[in-house]
C-alpha cells in the first residue's frame, strides 16, 4: 500500500501540479518524459509517485491548464503528449511566486541564509 | 466540467491505460539502454511505476461525484435486497400501483372537472343566472324569456348577458340524403362573443340573425366533420332542418363543446319562437350566460336582478314567476351533480393511498427488524445515521417509483374508462392526462416513498440500534418499540378500512334499493323509440294522427307484440315539463299563492293498458277523444291525494294556462275522466303528481313503446322499418328498452358503489395482509418465550388465545376508531343516499362481522402456528 510514502505524497500534493506544469514549459511530454525530467532535474532526491502523476495530469487537464494530443514519442511509441496552455502558464507564475514565498518564510522560520536573500 | 468527466470516465480509463502502457515501454527501454536484460528492464519498470490498478482506481473515483456513487449504490443495493424476495416486492410494487393509477385516474377527472378553468376568455367572470322560487329548497330554474329581456335592459352589473335554449331538429341535406335527428341548441346572436368564442370557420351570429324566421346556423365542428366530411365548403351552402331550408353561416371550434357534447348544431334564439312566447314569463326554459363587469361585485351584480325580478313577480300575481335569481360560477354550474361523487370518490382514493403506504411502511419496519443486525454492525463500522436512513428509502423509492410508473400507466387506461362510463360528467372540455397530473402522480409517489420509508427507516436507526448487538436476540426485548409502532400503523390502517367499508355499504344499500324501486309500470321487454314528424310535412292533427294510429295499427299486428303505447315519454325518463294548473270547481286562490304544478304527459287510449300502468278509477282516453273533443286529462293517483282530498276528481275540470288549445285559446279547461297508479319520473326521486293529455290532440312528436313476448331488441329493426314503410324520411331515435333506460339513470349510482366497494375491499385486503404479517413476526420473535411458558406447563388453546388476543387487539382499536371517524364521514355524502341513512344498523353490523372474521381469519393462522410450537426447538432457536 506504500503507507510510508503517503506523508511524502501528502506535502508533494500541492507541489507536485506546480513542478508538471514547470517541466512543461520546456516543451510537450508525455508521461514518462514529465516523470524523468523531475527525477533527474531534482538530482533523484525527488521520486514522482506514478499514482499520484496520472491523476494530477488528469487534473490539470480538466482544469484547462494543460492540453493533450496523441503523438509518437522518441522511440516512435504512441504516447499522450501534454502540453501548458496559456490559462497553465499564468497558473505557473501564481503558483511559482506563492512558493517563493513559502519557502522564504519558512527559511527565516529555520534561520537559513536562503531565507534572507 | 465534473459532469463532462463522470460521463467520459470510461474513455478517459482506456486513455490512462494506453498512457501507463507508454510509461512502461519507455521504462523498459531505458532500463535495457542501462545494460539490463529484457526481462529484469521489464521487471524493473513495473516496480517502479507501483500498483498500476491503484492508479485507475484513485483516476475513476477522482472522477466520480461521491455523492452521486452513493446513490448509485443505494439504490443498487435496494435493488438486489428487492429482488431477492420477489414475492414481497411484486406485491408492494402492486399495491402502489393500484393506489397511485386510482389516484391519478380520479385527480384527472376532478382537474378537468373541478379545477380547469374554462377554455373561455376570462371564464372566471361567467356565471350562470337562474330564478328562484323563495320557500323551497335552493334550486336553480330555467329562466322565462321575457325575464331574461327584463335583466337585460334594467340592470348594469353585467357586460351583458346571453340567453340559450335546448333544441331539436331532423336534419336532412339539400338532396334529401338520409334524414337524422340531432340535438340542438338555440342562443341569442351575443352568446359566442360573451363566451370569448371566435368561429373556426364563417362568422358568427349577427344581431340581424337572431330574428324570428331567420335561417341562419352554426355547425359545431363533430357535426361539420362526421356530416360534412370537413367540408369548408359548406360555409355558405345549405341544410334542411325539419324540411326548411337553413344558411350554414359558421363552424365552431373543435374544443367547443358547451353545453356538452351532444349538441350538433346552434340556431338563432328568436327564429323558432313566437312572439307570444317570448313574452311569457312563465316559459321556463332557457339558460342565462352572464358576464360580470371588472367594477361591480357578483351580489351587487344579481341583486340588481333580483330586484328586477321581484318587480315582475308582483306584476303577474297569478303566474309561476319567481320572486328571486340566484347564481352561481359557470364552472360549478356545469360541474353540477358531478360534485359531491367525485369528491366522494378522490376522498376514498385518498384513504386507499394512505392505507397502500401504511401497508408498505409496515411491510418495510418487518424487513427492518430482519435486518437490525446488519444496520448496527454497519453503523458500529462508521456509517452514519443519514447514510443509514438512505440506505433503507431507497428501497421505498425504488417500491414507489415501480409502483408510480405502473401505476400512471394503470390510470391512462382507468381515465378513459371512467370518463366513458360516468355519464353526465360535463365534457365542456376533454378529460385527459396532462404535465400538471403527471406532475402530481410523481409527486404523490415520492410523498408515499418518503412515508413508506422514513417511519422504519427512523424506527431502525434509532439510537437503540447499538442495543442489538448487545442483547442477544432470546430476549426480543430491543423490538418492543418497534412492534408498538407496527400496531399503531395497523390501527391507523384499518381504522380507515373501516370508514371506506361504511362508505361502500351505504352506497350499496342505496343502489340496491334504487335497482328494487318500481317505478310503476311494465318494465320487462319493453322497447322504446323517438320520432318527430316534420312540421312542413304533417302540417295539421289529422295528418299528425294519421301517421300515429297507422304506425300504432301495424306495429299492434306484428307477431310477438304484446301491446304498444304512443306517449311523449315514459316513466323513468325523467323530469321533462311540468305545467300550472287551478282546478275550476275550487275557489279561487288567494293573491301571492302559489299555484299548484304537474308533470305534463301525453297518451294514447291504449297507453296505460300497454305499459301496465292500473287505472284506479274512472276510465282511460277512447279514440274517439281527438283534436277539438280531446279536452279529457287524466290525473295520476298522488295528485288526486294532493288536491282533492277526500274529494272525487272525476268529472272536476282542469284550468291549465299553458294548454290553451291552438284552435280555441280561451278553452283551457280538461275534465278529468281518470285516476291511474303513481310512476316514478326517475328512479330515486318522489313520485310527482302527474297530468295525461290525450295524445290524440295531435303532436309531432312521441315515443313509441313497444311491449314484446321477447327480448324487445330484436323488435328494433323490424319495428324500424315498420316506420320507413310509413315514412322513408322520418328519422328514428334512442332505440332503448325500458331497462336501458332505468339503468342509465342508475348508472352514476352503481359506479359510485361500485368503485368505493372496490376501493374498500381492496383497503380490507391490504388490512388483513398487514394484520397477517404484523402477528407473524410477532410470533418469531416471540418463538422461545414461547416455548419458555410451555415448558412451564402453558396449554396449546391458552398460547392459541394469547397470540390471537395479540392480533385482535390493534383490529378492534381500529374498529372503534373507525366507525367514530365514519359517522362524521358519512353525513357528508348523505344527500346521495337513497333509502337509508349514515347509521344504518345493517350496513354498520355488516361492516363489523366482515372485519372481525377478516381479522380473526388473518391471525389465526400465525396464532395456530404459535400454538403448534414444538417447544425443545422453540427453546434451542437462537
Amino acid at each position: 500500500m506504500g503507507k510510508s510514502s503517503e506523508p511524502q505524497n501528502e506535502m508533494l500534493k500541492g507541489t507536485l501540479d506546480m513542478m508538471i506544469l514547470r517541466t512543461l514549459v520546456g516543451g510537450d511530454a508525455h508521461g514518462h518524459t514529465i516523470a524523468k525530467v523531475i527525477e533527474r532535474t531534482s538530482e533523484e532526491i525527488l521520486e514522482v509517485e506514478q499514482g499520484s502523476l496520472y491523476p494530477a495530469l488528469h487534473r490539470l487537464e480538466d482544469r484547462r491548464w494543460v492540453s493533450s494530443y496523441w503523438g509518437a514519442s522518441e522511440n516512435n511509441r504512441k504516447a499522450k503528449f501534454y502540453r501548458l496552455t496559456a490559462e497553465g502558464r499564468k497558473q505557473l507564475v501564481r503558483e511559482t511566486s506563492r512558493w517563493r514565498q513559502m519557502t522564504r518564510a519558512i527559511g527565516l522560520v529555520m534561520g537559513e541564509e536562503g531565507g534572507a536573500q | 466540467m465534473s459532469w463532462m468527466r463522470f460521463l467520459h470516465r470510461k474513455r478517459s480509463d482506456s486513455e490512462l491505460q494506453d498512457e501507463i502502457d507508454t510509461f512502461l515501454t519507455e521504462e523498459t527501454a531505458d532500463n535495457e539502454a542501462r545494460g539490463m536484460s529484457p526481462d529484469e528492464a521489464r521487471r524493473q519498470a513495473r516496480l517502479k511505476f507501483g500498483n498500476a490498478q491503484k492508479v485507475r482506481e484513485s483516476l475513476w473515483v477522482q472522477n466520480t461525484p461521491q455523492q452521486l456513487a452513493g446513490i448509485a449504490r443505494d439504490v443498487r443495493y435496494a435493488f438486489r435486497t428487492l429482488s431477492r424476495t420477489p414475492g414481497f416486492s411484486i406485491i408492494a410494487i402492486a399495491v402502489m400501483a393500484l393506489c397511485l393509477g386510482a389516484a391519478t385516474s380520479l385527480f384527472t377527472l376532478v382537474r378537468s372537472v373541478l379545477l380547469r378553468p374554462l377554455p373561455f376568455r376570462d371564464a372566471a367572470r361567467l356565471v350562470m343566472v337562474y330564478e328562484h322560487f323563495r320557500g323551497g329548497e335552493l334550486s336553480y330554474h330555467p329562466v322565462a324569456p321575457a325575464d331574461f329581456y327584463d335583466w337585460r335592459s334594467k340592470t348594469h352589473g353585467f357586460e351583458d348577458m346571453a340567453v340559450w335554449r335546448y333544441d331539436g331538429y331532423n336534419l336532412t341535406g339539400v338532396r334529401n340524403e338520409l334524414p337524422e335527428s340531432v340535438p340542438a341548441a338555440a342562443g341569442s346572436s351575443n352568446l359566442f362573443s360573451l363566451l370569448g368564442v371566435q368561429p373556426a370557420l364563417g362568422r358568427d351570429f349577427t344581431e340581424a340573425d337572431d330574428q324570428r324566421g331567420s335561417a341562419v346556423v352554426m355547425l359545431t365542428w363533430s357535426v361539420f366533420e362526421r356530416r360534412f366530411a370537413g367540408n369548408a365548403k359548406i360555409v355558405g351552402g345549405q341544410i334542411h332542418l325539419d324540411g326548411r331550408r337553413y344558411t350554414v353561416v359558421g363552424v365552431l371550434p373543435s374544443w367547443f363543446k358547451y353545453p356538452d357534447d351532444r349538441i350538433q348544431l346552434w340556431v338563432t334564439y328568436k327564429a323558432n319562437a313566437s312572439p307570444e312566447m317570448l313574452q311569457h314569463h312563465d316559459w321556463h326554459g332557457s339558460y342565462v350566460v352572464a358576464r360580470l363587469r371588472p367594477d361591480v361585485s357578483l351580489a351587487n351584480a344579481i341583486a340588481q336582478v333580483g330586484a328586477v325580478q321581484y318587480q315582475n313577480h308582483l306584476l303577474y300575481p297569478h303566474d309561476p314567476v319567481a320572486e328571486d335569481v340566484v347564481s352561481r360560477s359557470l364552472n360549478e354550474d356545469l360541474a353540477g351533480d358531478v360534485k359531491k361523487p367525485l369528491t366522494l370518490m378522490l376522498s376514498a382514493v385518498g384513504c386507499m393511498l394512505l392505507i397502500g403506504c401504511l401497508n408498505v411502511a409496515n411491510l418495510l419496519v418487518a424487513r427492518g427488524a430482519a435486518r437490525q443486525k446488519e444496520v448496527a454492525i454497519r453503523s458500529a463500522l462508521g456509517a452514519q445515521r443519514a447514510t443509514l436512513i438512505r440506505g433503507q428509502i431507497a428501497e421505498s423509492i425504488l417500491i414507489c417509483t415501480a409502483g408510480g410508473l405502473g401505476g400512471i400507466l394503470l390510470s391512462l387506461g382507468a381515465t378513459r374508462w371512467l370518463a366513458k362510463t360516468w355519464k353526465d360528467l360535463p365534457t365542456a372540455q376533454s378529460i385527459h392526462m396532462d404535465g400538471s397530473v403527471i406532475a402530481l402522480a410523481c409527486a404523490l409517489m415520492f410523498t408515499a416513498a418518503l412515508i413508506a420509508g422514513l417511519l422504519p427507516a427512523l424506527s431502525t436507526t434509532g439510537k437503540s440500534m447499538l442495543k442489538a448487538l448487545e442483547t442477544s436476540v432470546r430476549t426480543g426485548s430491543s423490538s418492543v418499540a418497534r412492534t408498538a409502532l407496527r400496531k399503531s400503523l395497523l390501527t391507523a390502517e384499518i381504522g380507515i378500512t373501516v370508514v371506506l367499508l361504511v362508505a361502500a355499504g351505504l352506497l350499496l344499500k342505496s343502489f340496491l334499493g334504487l335497482r328494487s324501486v318500481n317505478v310503476g309500470c311494465v318494465t320487462q321487454n319493453v322497447l322504446t323509440l323517438n320520432y318527430g314528424l316534420p312540421g312542413k310535412k304533417y302540417d295539421t292533427a289529422e295528418k299528425q294522427n294519421a301517421f300515429n294510429e297507422a304506425l300504432l295499427a301495424r306495429v299492434r299486428a306484428m307477431p310477438g307484440v304484446r301491446g304498444a303505447a304512443l306517449g311523449t315519454t315514459v316513466p323513468g325518463t325523467g323530469y321533462w315539463g311540468t305545467d300550472e294548473f287551478t282546478v275550476k270547481e275550487h275557489p279561487p286562490l288567494k293573491a301571492g299563492e302559489h299555484l299548484p304544478d304537474a308533470l305534463s304527459r301525453w297518451a294514447d287510449p291504449g297507453y296505460f293498458s300497454a305499459l301496465g300502468i292500473p287505472l284506479v278509477s274512472g276510465r282511460f282516453f277512447t279514440s274517439d277523444e281527438r283534436v277539438a273533443r280531446s279536452y279529457k286529462v287524466i290525473v295520476s293517483r298522488r295528485f288526486v291525494q294532493q288536491y282533492f282530498a277526500g274529494d272525487n276528481p272525476i268529472g272536476k275540470h282542469l284550468h291549465v294556462p299553458g294548454r290553451a288549445h291552438d284552435g280555441a285559446p280561451n278553452l283551457v279547461d280538461w275534465e278529468i275522466v281518470g285516476v291511474v297508479g303513481d310512476t316514478l319520473y326517475q328512479v330515486g326521486k318522489e313520485p310527482k303528481a302527474t297530468m295525461y293529455f290525450p295524445i290524440l290532440e295531435g303532436r309531432s312528436g312521441a315515443m313509441l313503446v313497444v311491449h314484446t313476448a321477447t327480448d324487445p331488441l330484436q323488435f328494433s329493426a323490424p319495428l324500424e322499418k315498420q316506420i320507413a314503410s310509413l315514412d322513408p324520411e322520418l328519422p328514428v331515435s334512442d332505440v332503448l328498452t325500458m331497462n336501458q333506460i332505468i339503468g342509465a339513470s342508475l348508472v352514476n349510482a352503481s359506479l359510485s358503489a361500485t368503485l368505493v366497494l372496490a376501493f374498500a375491499v381492496l383497503s380490507l385486503i391490504l388490512a388483513s395482509v398487514g394484520l397477517y404479517g404484523v402477528l407473524s413476526y410477532l410470533t418469531t420473535q416471540r418463538t422461545s418465550e414461547l416455548g419458555i411458558r410451555m415448558a412451564l406447563g402453558a396449554q396449546r388453546d391458552q398460547l392459541l388465545k394469547l397470540m390471537l388476543m395479540d392480533g385482535l387487539r390493534p383490529a378492534l382499536f381500529g374498529l372503534g376508531l373507525g366507525l367514530v371517524m365514519s359517522f362524521a364521514a358519512t353525513r357528508i355524502f348523505q344527500s346521495m343516499l337513497f333509502g337509508t341513512k349514515p347509521l344504518d344498523p345493517v350496513v354498520l353490523s355488516g361492516v363489523i362481522a366482515t372485519l372481525l372474521a377478516v381479522a380473526v381469519l388473518a391471525c389465526l393462522v400465525p396464532a395456530w402456528r404459535a400454538s403448534r410450537i414444538n417447544p425443545t426447538q422453540a427453546l434451542r432457536t437462537e
